[in-house]
C-alpha cells in the first residue's frame, strides 16, 4: 500500500471517528455512531497492516488475537455496577501502550532527524512517556479504588503539594539531562548485551523519569476521594488521549494526533462539566482531599429537628397514593445493586397511570453517566431518565420523591446555607415535593462531610436500610396490594 | 392504606382478649331534626376495635346513613337501645352535632354526659359560650372537632375538611338538579348544546371539591379566591382563576383568608358584577373563622343573572355570601334558583359518617387507643381540640406557634451581592486576556522556532482538538459513560504506534515493547467497543 493511499485511509478514519462521537448526542444515532467507530478502527488497522513499514505479520497475529479475546471477554463479563472499574483499568492499558510505544520509538531513532528536529522529537518522546506513564498508575489505582482494593478515603500525606511540584521539577530537570543525553552510571553489573541498551545516550535519565511518573500518578489518584471519581474518570479518559496524541507526534503520524486530540478534549470536557456540577475548581480537585478544610464538618449550627423514620409499608402506601412520582439515585443505589427492583416499582407505577421519572444529577454515581447506564440496563426507559436541570422545577408538582441512596447531591444547605462546603454546587431540590422519602443506612453525613438539613425537613421521611432490600420490599407491598385495591375501594374513603 | 384496611378486617373479627378493661365507647343516635349522619360505621367500628376499644350503639343510630342495627352487630359491636344507659356505660361518647335538648327525654345532653367521660363531637365553642357552659358543669372532658389545629399533621382528623369536600361536591349536585340544562357541551343531531358555565367563589377545600365535580360533569369553570397561592390547585383541577388587577394577599392564619381591603373588595365586587350576567352556576363559600360570611353576591347581580340559573351559598350558615340567600331553603328569585341548603353534608349521611368516623379513629389513634388513652395536654392537636378538660374551660387554646410563613425565603440565599459579582468577572477577564496573550506568544514562538514537519502535525492537532470540543458539547449527558467507552476504546488506536515498530529483528528491546503495546491496545480496542455496543443496547425507550 502507498504512503498515499494510507494517508487517505487515515482521513477516512479520521472522519469515521468524528462521526462516530457525534453519533453519540442522543441516543436513536449513539449504536450507528458506535459502528461507525469500530469500521474506523478497522480501516486503520488494515491500512496501517498493509503498509511498507509493517511486515512482521507473525508476531503481530500472535499479539492482536489474544488482545482481542481478553478484551472481547471483559467486555461481556462486566456487570453494569462495575462499569467504571473495567472504564479505568482500560486507562491504564493506553497509558501502558503510550510509555511503551515511547520506548520502543526511542530505542529504534529514525537516522533522517537532525537538528532542531531531533530536539522535538525527543521533547514528545519525553512527553509521551510522561504522561502515559501517569495515565497508567494513576488509572491502576482509580481502578483499586472503585474495585474496593484500596480505601477510597483520600490519601492525604503531609506537604503533599510540595511533594507533587517536586515530582514534577525533577522530571523537568531529567528532561533536560534526557536532551543531553546524559548516562548517570557507566559500568552496571548485567548481562553484556544489555548494557549497550541501558547505557544508550539519555536512557537512565528517561527511565527514572518513568518511575517518578508512575509515583506521581499514585500520589495524584491516591489523594482523591471516593465521590470525586468521576471527575478522576473523565481526567484520565483526557491524560489518554494526550499520551496518544503525544505518541503520533513522535510517530508523525496524524491519525494518532487526531484520535488522541478528540478522545483528549472529549475528557476535558466531562472533567468540566462533573467540576462544574460539584461548584468545584478542576485544580481543586485534582490536588485532592475536599476543599481546604478537609473532613471537618461545616461549623453552622446542626440542622435543628428531629428525622422522622418511616418503614416500608407506609412507603407503599404513599407511592399508591401519589399521581406524580420522582426517583433521584445516587451510588448507594449501584452499591446496593438496587436498580431492578426500582426498576420494577416504576414498571409497576406506571401501569397505573402515575407519572415516574428520574432525576439524575450529574455527579451521582462513579463516572459520568453511571446512572444512565444502571438505569438503562435494568430496562427503565430512557426518556423518563432526567438531567437535573430539566427536571429540578418540576419537583414543587410532584407527591413523593424517592431518594435512593444520595446524599450531597440533594442537600439543601448548598442553596441555603453560603457557609456551608457546599455551598453553591448545584443540587437536586428534591424538599421541594410534598413528600420526600430518603433511603440510606443512617443518618451519616456524605462524602462531603457536611450534614444534611434535608432529613429533619418536615415532608422528609427516613427509611433506614439497605436500599435493595427496602426497594425490594416495598415492590412486594404494592403487588400485594394490587389485588385487593378493587374489592376494598369502598373502604378506602379516606 | 388498602392493605391495612384489609388486614384490619380479618383481625378485627376475632375476639380479642384484653387484660386490662377496654375503654367503652358509646355512639348515640343524632337528635338534631333531619339530621342523617352517625359518629361510626360499621367500618369504622372495626377501626376502634382495633384500637383496643369496645364499641356501644343506640339503636337505629345509623338508619338514616343506610346503616343498620345488624351491620353493626355483625361488625361486633353492642346494641343500647336505651339512651340513657348508652351515655351512663360509655367511657367516651361520640357525636356529629353540638349536645342539644333531647327532644323525648326531656332532658339536655349536656346533662347526660357522666363526670370523668369524654365528649367528642363539632361543639363551636365560640358561637355557643352557653353550650360550654353548661358541659363544664358536669366535670366532663370534651373535644370539638371543629377546633382541631389546621396543621399538617392533623389532616388526617380534620373533620371540617371532610365535610366541606362533601358539601362542595353536594353543591353542584344540587345545583345540576335544579338547573334546567346539560353541564356539558353536546353537538347532537337535534343541534348545538353549550356548556354551563360556573363560577365557584372561595378555593378551599369545599371549593375545590365543587371545581373537581362541576369539571367532570363537563361545565366551564372560573375560580376565584383571594389568596393567591391556590391559583395552582385552581388550574390543576382544569378550571381558570379569575384575577383581579391588584395586588393583595389573602391568606389568612390556618389556611382560610382573612379580611381584605375596601379597595381590593370594590374591585373583586365589580368583577362579580360582570361574571354574574355570564355564568349559569355560581357556588359559593367564602368563610372568614369568626366572623360573618362577606357578602359578595348583592341583589343586582342576582337580578342580573339569566333566568334558570342558579346560586348555590354554602356559607348560608354563617349569613350567607348572597344577599338574598334563606338558610335552609331553596326557592326562586327573579328567576333565579337560591339554594341555602345549610346540611349537604348531612344529605350524604353514609360518605360523611364513614369520613367522619375515620376522622374520629384517627383522633383516637393520636390518644393512644384504649389501653394508652391519655388526654395529652403537651400534644398540640389534642390542646387545640379540647374545650374542656375535666370540668375546666381551657377554650380558647393557647396561641399556636405559626410554622414561618411559606417558602418564598428559598430563593434568597442564591442571590450574590453584586460587588461580588463585578469582581469575579473582572478577574475572569483579566485571566481570559493574559490566556490570550500566553497562547498567542507560544505561537510565535513556536513559528520562529519549530520545523515545518512539526507545524503541519501542530495544525492537525489543534483542529482536532476543536472539532473535538465542538462534538463533545453535543453529547447528551445520560451518554457519558458509553462516550467514555468508546473514546477509550478509540484511544487504543495507539497500537497503530506499536504496529510500526514491530518489524524489526524479533528479540531487539523495541519489537517486544511494540509487541506488548499493540497486545494492551487491542484489549482496550476489543474491550472498549464491544462494551459499548452492549451498553448502547440497554437504552430503549
Amino acid at each position: 500500500m502507498t504512503n498515499n493511499l494510507l494517508t487517505v485511509a487515515y482521513i477516512g478514519a479520521s472522519a469515521l471517528f468524528i462521526l462516530s462521537l457525534g453519533g453519540l448526542s442522543n441516543q436513536e444515532t449513539a449504536r450507528q455512531g458506535n459502528i461507525f467507530g469500530i469500521i474506523g478502527m478497522a480501516i486503520a488497522f488494515i491500512a496501517t497492516a498493509l503498509s511498507s513499514q509493517v511486515t512482521g505479520y507473525g508476531l503481530l497475529a500472535t499479539v492482536i488475537l489474544p488482545g482481542a479475546i481478553v478484551g472481547a471477554i471483559l467486555a461481556a463479563r462486566v456487570a453494569m455496577t462495575s462499569m467504571p472499574e473495567l472504564v479505568a483499568i482500560l486507562h491504564s492499558f493506553v497509558g501502558l501502550a503510550a510509555v511503551l510505544v515511547g520506548f520502543a520509538n526511542y530505542l529504534s531513532p529514525d537516522p533522517e532527524l537532525v537538528g532542531v528536529e531531533a530536539t522535538i522529537h525527543e521533547i514528545e518522546i519525553f512527553v509521551g512517556i510522561f504522561i502515559g506513564a501517569i495515565t497508567f498508575t494513576g488509572s491502576v489505582i482509580a481502578f483499586g479504588k472503585l474495585r474496593g482494593i484500596i480505601g477510597s478515603k483520600p490519601l492525604i500525606l503531609p506537604a503533599r503539594h510540595l511533594l507533587n511540584i517536586a515530582m514534577l521539577v525533577l522530571s523537568v530537570w531529567l528532561g533536560v539531562k534526557f536532551m543531553e543525553g546524559a548516562t548517570f552510571w557507566e559500568n552496571i553489573q548485567i548481562p553484556q548485551n544489555y548494557v549497550a541498551i541501558l547505557t544508550q545516550e539519555g536512557l537512565q535519565p528517561l527511565l527514572i523519569m518513568t518511575a517518578i511518573a508512575f509515583v506521581l500518578g499514585v500520589h495524584l489518584v491516591a489523594a482523591i476521594g471516593g465521590a470525586d471519581m468521576p471527575v478522576v474518570i473523565s481526567m484520565l479518559n483526557s491524560y489518554s488521549g494526550w499520551a496518544a496524541a503525544a505518541a503520533g507526534f513522535m510517530l508523525s503520524n496524524d491519525l494518532l494526533i487526531i484520535t488522541g486530540a478528540l478522545v483528549g478534549s472529549s475528557g476535558a470536557i466531562l472533567s468540566y462539566i462533573m467540576c462544574k456540577a460539584m461548584n468545584r475548581s478542576f485544580i481543586s480537585v485534582i490536588l485532592g482531599g475536599f476543599g481546604e478544610g478537609t473532613g471537618t464538618p461545616s461549623s453552622g449550627a446542626k440542622p435543628a429537628g428531629e428525622a422522622t423514620a418511616t418503614n416500608v409499608e407506609e412507603v407503599a402506601e404513599l407511592l399508591l397514593d401519589a399521581k406524580s412520582v420522582i426517583i433521584v439515585p445516587g451510588y448507594g443505589m449501584a452499591a446496593a445493586q438496587a436498580q431492578h427492583p426500582v426498576s420494577e416499582i416504576t414498571k409497576f407505577l406506571r401501569e397505573r397511570k402515575k407519572n415516574v421519572r428520574f432525576g439524575i444529577h450529574p455527579v451521582a454515581g462513579r463516572m459520568p453517566g453511571h446512572m444512565n447506564v444502571l438505569l438503562a440496563e435494568a430496562n427503565v426507559p430512557y426518556d423518563i431518565v432526567l438531567e437535573m436541570e430539566e427536571i429540578n422545577e418540576d419537583f414543587s408538582e410532584t407527591d413523593v420523591v424517592l431518594v435512593i441512596g444520595a446524599n450531597d447531591t440533594v442537600n439543601p444547605s448548598a442553596l441555603e446555607d453560603p457557609t456551608s462546603q457546599i455551598a453553591g454546587m448545584p443540587v437536586l431540590e428534591v424538599w421541594n415535593a410534598a413528600n420526600v422519602v430518603v433511603m440510606k443506612r443512617s443518618l451519616a453525613s456524605g462524602y462531603a462531610g457536611v450534614d444534611n438539613p434535608l432529613f429533619y425537613k418536615e415532608n422528609t421521611q427516613m427509611l433506614f436500610g439497605d436500599a435493595k432490600q427496602n426497594v425490594a420490599a416495598i415492590l412486594s407491598k404494592l403487588v400485594e396490594s394490587a389485588q385487593p385495591m378493587i374489592t376494598t375501594e369502598k373502604v378506602l374513603v379516606s | 392504606m388498602t392493605i391495612a384496611v384489609a388486614k384490619e378486617i380479618q383481625t378485627g373479627q376475632e375476639p380479642k382478649m384484653e387484660p386490662k378493661k377496654a375503654k367503652k365507647i358509646g355512639i348515640p343516635k343524632e337528635i338534631y331534626p333531619d339530621e342523617r349522619r352517625v359518629a361510626a360505621t360499621p367500618d369504622t367500628v372495626k377501626k376502634l376495635q382495633k384500637l383496643g376499644f369496645e364499641v356501644l350503639i343506640e339503636s337505629g343510630a345509623g338508619e338514616a346513613a343506610n346503616f343498620q342495627n345488624h351491620a353493626y352487630s355483625e361488625a361486633g359491636c353492642g346494641i343500647v337501645a336505651d339512651t340513657e344507659t348508652l351515655w351512663a356505660n360509655a367511657d367516651i361518647l361520640l357525636k356529629v352535632r353540638a349536645p342539644q335538648m333531647h327532644p323525648t327525654l326531656g332532658k339536655h345532653e349536656a346533662e347526660l354526659l357522666k363526670s370523668n367521660h369524654t365528649l367528642i363531637s363539632f361543639i363551636w365553642p365560640s358561637q355557643n359560650p352557653e353550650l360550654l357552659d353548661k358541659l363544664a358543669a358536669t366535670n366532663a372532658s370534651v373535644l370539638a372537632m371543629d377546633a382541631v389545629p389546621r396543621i399538617s399533621r392533623a389532616q388526617k382528623l380534620d373533620a371540617l375538611s371532610s365535610m366541606a369536600n362533601i358539601a362542595g361536591y353536594r353543591a353542584v349536585i344540587e345545583a345540576a338538579n335544579n338547573f334546567g340544562r346539560f353541564f356539558t357541551g353536546q353537538i347532537t343531531a337535534a343541534g348545538k348544546v353549550l356548556p354551563a358555565k360556573v363560577m365557584v367563589i372561595g378555593a378551599g377545600v369545599a371549593g375545590l371539591a365543587a371545581i373537581g365535580a362541576a369539571r367532570s360533569l363537563g361545565a366551564i369553570v372560573r375560580a376565584f379566591d383571594t389568596r393567591p397561592v391556590v391559583k395552582e390547585q385552581v388550574e390543576s383541577l382544569g378550571a381558570e382563576f379569575l384575577e383581579l388587577n391588584f395586588q393583595e394577599d389573602g391568606s389568612g392564619q390556618g389556611g382560610y383568608a382573612k379580611v381584605m381591603s375596601k379597595k381590593f373588595i370594590a374591585a373583586e365586587i365589580a368583577l362579580f358584577a360582570q361574571q354574574a350576567k355570564e355564568v349559569d352556576i355560581i357556588i359559593t363559600t367564602a368563610l372568614i373563622p369568626g366572623k360573618r360570611a362577606p357578602l359578595l353576591i348583592t341583589e343586582e347581580m342576582v337580578s342580573s343573572m339569566k333566568e334558570g340559573s342558579v346560586v348555590v351559598d354554602l356559607a348560608a350558615e354563617q349569613g350567607g355570601n348572597c344577599a338574598v340567600t334563606k338558610p335552609n331553603e331553596i326557592y326562586r328569585y327573579k328567576g333565579v334558583t337560591i339554594i341555602g341548603l345549610t346540611d349537604l353534608p348531612s344529605r350524604m349521611a353514609t360518605q360523611a359518617s364513614q369520613l367522619y368516623g375515620s376522622n374520629l379513629c384517627h383522633l383516637l389513634t393520636e390518644m393512644g387507643g384504649s389501653e394508652n388513652y391519655k388526654i395529652d395536654l403537651e400534644d398540640e392537636v389534642i390542646r387545640g381540640a379540647l374545650v374542656l378538660h375535666e370540668g375546666k374551660i381551657t377554650w380558647p387554646p393557647p396561641q399556636l406557634s405559626q410554622p414561618a410563613p411559606q417558602p418564598v425565603a428559598s430563593s434568597q440565599p442564591k442571590v450574590h451581592t453584586p460587588k461580588e459579582e463585578s469582581a469575579t468577572t473582572k478577574s475572569k477577564a483579566n485571566t481570559g486576556l493574559l490566556w490570550i496573550l500566553l497562547a498567542g506568544s507560544a505561537l510565535f514562538a513556536l513559528g520562529v522556532g519549530a520545523p515545518s514537519s512539526f507545524l503541519s502535525h501542530f495544525t492537525v492537532f489543534v483542529l482536532a482538538c476543536f472539532v473535538g470540543w465542538q462534538v463533545i458539547w453535543n453529547v447528551s449527558p445520560a451518554l457519558h459513560t458509553p462516550l467514555m467507552s468508546v473514546t477509550n476504546a478509540i484511544s487504543g488506536i495507539i497500537i497503530i504506534g506499536g504496529m510500526l515498530q514491530i518489524s524489526g529483528a524479533p528479540t531487539s528491546p523495541t519489537t517486544i515493547l511494540g509487541a506488548i503495546a499493540v497486545l494492551v491496545g487491542t484489549i482496550n480496542i476489543s474491550g472498549g467497543f464491544l462494551v459499548t455496543q452492549r451498553m448502547l443496547k440497554m437504552f430503549q425507550k
